[in-house]
């Protein structure tokens, strides 16, 4: 699955985007979230609170507990200030 | 109604122009045109930079035009939302709405800039005298956009 950060997420991580094989454990949101913030301090401050994390999977936007397949890209971003 | 998300400038008259052309039958045209502000509470802001997400930019602006559309009965109209690096003064989003009445495109409008602040995926940040920090979403914006039932 692709991965997609925007934003404050980006800078935190450190990389706008990534491929990853979606883990076993993985079957919607929250739980990539859960497996994202073990891959180290960068992601752990990207994903550290949920209030101000908007998802958006296949370009649509979804909630935590919305199910994951392998084939979706996945965009993690906080809320929007355009306009 | 039209969609476009570009780095470069827009000129109004020009957009509206295109919109119009020989047309008789338009009654009313609304325009909203955001602009980046020099200043930010007590800061001063020395540049603005706009991130946004490719594709679903558009996506999104698309499908809230199209509400717009449903709502009210409008004769056309166009929404650019720029993205880069932009300079206090410099234009940022433009609305341009026709309608045969005032009221439609008045409210088509503010509906369409309400929207967009909190479901088309751009991102401030503002470059300060007191360094750069990510714009924070306003509740106040979220109400407004709320306010607006489906």
């Amino acid at each position: 699955m692709e991965l997609l950060y925007f934003a404050r997420i980006r800078e935190d991580i450190g990389h706008s985007s990534e491929i990853i094989s979606l883990p076993e454990n993985v079957s919607n949101v929250e739980s990539l979230i859960g497996f994202l913030r073990q891959k180290g301090q960068n992601y752990q401050t990207a994903f550290e609170n949920e209030i101000i994390i908007r998802v958006a999977v296949n370009q649509a936007y979804v909630k935590f507990d919305h199910p994951l397949e392998d084939k979706d890209e996945v965009a993690f971003f906080p809320p929007m200030t355009g306009g | 109604m039209k969609v476009r998300v570009q780095q470069q400038n827009f000129n109004i008259a020009a957009e509206i122009k295109e919109l119009c052309g020989n047309r008789t039958d338009i009654g009313a045209i609304v325009t909203f045109t955001g602009l980046v502000r020099d200043f930010h509470g007590e800061n001063k802001i020395q540049k603005m930079t706009l991130e946004h997400f490719p594709g679903m930019a558009e996506k999104q602006l698309g499908n809230i035009c199209q509400a717009a559309d449903k709502r009210w009965p409008l004769q056309g109209g166009t929404v650019i939302h720029r993205y880069g690096s932009l300079l206090p003064g410099e234009q940022i989003v433009l609305v341009v709405i026709l309608s045969a009445h005032r009221e439609a495109a008045f409210e088509a409008a503010a509906f369409i800039m309400d929207r967009l602040k909190t479901d088309a995926p751009f991102w401030k940040k503002e470059q300060t005298s007191h360094g750069a920090h990510w714009v924070e979403a306003k509740d106040a914006d979220i109400k407004k956009s709320q306010n607006w039932k489906e």
